[in-house]
């Protein structure tokens, strides 16, 4: 059994326009020890799923289950999800400005976060675990700088303290909403290098939610890329960039500037709104191999036999290499 | 080459802060912007690529050192001395929601510039308008709408049809693609390749993803707090790599291809990048290099070719990198001998 279930989530808020379906019907497994990535452009539905199945998203109209470890996240009671946010589900997010308290010092936090979930530990053994967690993530001098506020951190050490704060419990699961997008290169660099360590050495399951498919090369171990509240594909990393079947994700990569001074090959349009969603294939109206059954809604099916390999596209799934990109 | 659109001497713009201290954004650069050519400016954070673009666009006064466009200076010129020279340089911004005003309509953000430099008004201008529209790839019917009615890629159509106005010269282009998806940044990176040949653009693009900047750059120019540490036509300073800085900007670059993610060595670097108001001595890079040397800590590399590069490829760096060297297991050594 996997680490994360999740089953046919789906996620919609009323707004005075109507009803924003942001999932529909979204499944996807996370095993222990492994990364999946969540791969989408904005408004796909990455963020709001996961934190959906965190219980981050009130006020929305949820349904579909979400096992972790025995417990269906989804119907679970605030006490439940309390326990298991932090301790057994850490979390980090795209800002870590606006995620770190700017008027306490960074230890204080990190101390705080450890005894809400284990008052046993001793304040100043807390302190000295806070100590260890950010020489663990890289923070030079980490016994002098526990003391320092979020501000006088840059942002790749504020996403360092993050990490720490999220890694504090040894958690199973450990949730990365864009962590590096707000990081220069060379910062991201080291970030995704400290994520890399800490899973192998802890075993933590990461999923990885990104708009960057370079992130996803180089991070992923299986890959679910969703577009319109639904995903369109999910493969093994290497199969997503070597023998995808999706036009989706194929539209994706080949948007993405290429070596030679070729001209680019966007996918026209844009995306529908999660209001009016079209009946059939949500990516109908901006693929190029759209054709009468599109207007039906494609379910996912395996690609070339292999269940670890699924394409939701109307489109022969018989040949691995189908449609080459 | 003598086709020099556009010449940055020795320019400096400095920043008082609240502490008296003063921030060096651009610390004394020196380059030339080629007609019809598109110059890629490339840094992290702070390196100061804003500033410097806003100083070509003399949107900024210089601090010191001078701009010249078309041989003229223009680093000197009061707001109404260079409201002609606006026609030939403007500007595109990253944030299509912030440079853009909401509560105007559409055609009156596109047709400003007619207004401003006299040229058209009433139906003459409504009608310069929707060509605009219709070269950036909107549709004129939606003349009369507001930028919240327009998406983001469609916004920044809306900073590009409004910089084109006045057909200008130069186009200055501050990160244009950052905010957007992939398959939409795909969509305005051709938008201005095709206009580009149209009417004979000559872009400095700003961007801090380099593989958009290899993408539609001629030659680029790599920045590091306040300075340019490199500058070469872009296949050499992807294949010739001079400065470490450079290479390891090159290599923290995420690729999206397993196979070169699994076999590559990264470099990556350690620290961050230090304050701009109290840039190291010598060489700003040396307290993150990998090779940096003892020299390197008093020394201010000029830039300038080395090795045995053409005068067209310049980097500032006392040890620069042969082809094929091995940056990965390099140390520095900063003891003296």
């Amino acid at each position: 059994m996997a680490l994360l279930e999740v089953r046919d989530l789906r996620v919609s808020f009323d707004t005075p326009d109507g009803t924003v379906r942001a999932v529909r019907g979204l499944s996807f497994d996370v095993e222990a020890g492994q990364t999946l990535a969540v791969v989408g452009e904005s408004g796909s539905g990455k963020s709001v799923a996961t934190q959906t199945i965190t219980g981050l998203t009130r006020g929305a109209k949820v349904s579909g289950t979400a096992y972790f470890d025995g417990t269906d996240l989804i119907t679970a009671d605030q006490a439940t999800l309390r326990r298991l946010r932090g301790a057994q589900i850490g979390m980090i997010f795209q800002d870590p400005l606006s995620s770190l308290h700017p008027q306490y010092r960074i230890g204080w936090q990190i101390v705080e976060m450890i005894r809400a979930h284990d008052l046993t530990i001793g304040k100043q053994a807390a302190r000295k675990r806070a100590a260890e967690l950010l020489t663990l993530v890289g923070i030079p001098r980490a016994s002098e700088r526990i003391d320092d506020y979020p501000h006088q951190f840059s942002g790749g050490m504020r996403q360092r303290v993050m990490i720490a704060m999220a890694m504090a419990l040894d958690p199973a699961l450990l949730i990365a909403d864009e962590p590096t997008t707000a990081l220069d290169v060379t910062v991201q660099a080291q970030v995704l290098n400290v994520m890399r360590r800490l899973q192998e050495q802890f075993g933590t399951a990461i999923i990885l939610i990104t708009h960057d498919l370079g992130v996803v090369a180089e991070m992923a171990d299986e890959v679910v890329v969703m577009y319109a509240g639904a995903v369109m594909e999910r493969a093994p990393r290497r199969d997503i960039f070597y023998r995808n079947h999706h036009p989706y994700t194929q539209g994706l990569l080949a948007s993405l500037p290429a070596r030679s001074g070729d001209r680019l090959t966007p996918i026209q349009g844009t995306p529908p709104s999660l209001i009016s969603l079209p009946k059939g294939c949500p990516f109908a109206a901006r693929c190029s191999h759209v054709f009468d059954k599109c207007s039906e809604p494609p379910p996912l099916t395996d690609v070339g036999g292999d269940p670890r390999h699924q394409s939701a596209c109307w489109l022969p799934h018989d040949v691995n290499e189908a449609v080459a990109s | 080459m003598n086709d020099v659109l556009l010449k940055v001497d020795d320019v400096r713009k400095e920043f008082p802060t609240h502490s008296k201290e003063v921030v060096q954004a651009v610390a004394g650069v020196s380059l030339e912007v080629h007609k019809g050519e598109t110059l890629g400016l490339v840094g992290e954070t702070g390196c100061g690529k804003s500033s410097l673009a806003r100083c070509m666009a003399h949107l900024y006064d210089v601090t010191s050192g001078s701009v010249w466009f078309e041989g003229h200076e223009i680093s000197k010129l009061s707001r109404k001395a260079m409201r002609p020279l606006r026609r030939d340089v403007q500007v595109i911004f990253q944030d299509p929601y912030g440079s853009l005003n909401p509560r105007r309509r559409v055609g009156s953000i596109i047709g400003d510039p007619f207004a401003i430099h006299n040229i058209a008004s009433g139906n003459e201008r409504k009608k310069k308008v929707q060509e605009l529209m219709e070269l950036v790839g909107l549709n004129p019917e939606h003349y009369n709408r507001f930028p919240a009615e327009f998406s983001g890629g469609q916004r920044q159509r809306i900073g590009v049809a409004r910089a084109l106005a006045l057909r200008p010269k130069l186009v200055i282009c501050d990160e244009p693609v950052s905010a957007l998806d992939v398959s939409i940044q795909a969509q305005i990176i051709n938008l201005l390749s095709d206009l580009q040949r149209e009417f004979d653009l000559t872009y400095v693009f700003i961007s801090h993803d380099l593989s958009v900047v290899r993408h539609v750059s001629d030659r680029i120019a790599v920045m590091y707090l306040g300075k340019i540490v490199e500058l070469a036509p872009t296949s050499e300073l992807f294949g010739q790599t001079r400065h470490p800085y450079t290479r390891a900007l090159l290599s923290a670059l995420p690729v999206a291809d397993p196979d070169t993610a699994d076999s590559r060595q990264q470099i990556i670097l350690g620290g961050d990048i230090p304050a701009a108001t109290n840039p190291p001595t010598g060489c700003r890079f040396h307290t993150r290099c990998p090779k940096a040397r003892l020299d390197c800590t008093a020394e201010e590399p000029a830039l300038e070719p080395v090795l045995d590069d053409k005068p067209d490829h310049r980097a500032a760096c006392l040890y620069p990198l042969t082809v094929g060297e091995d940056l990965s297991t390099a140390v520095p050594d900063l003891k003296a001998s």
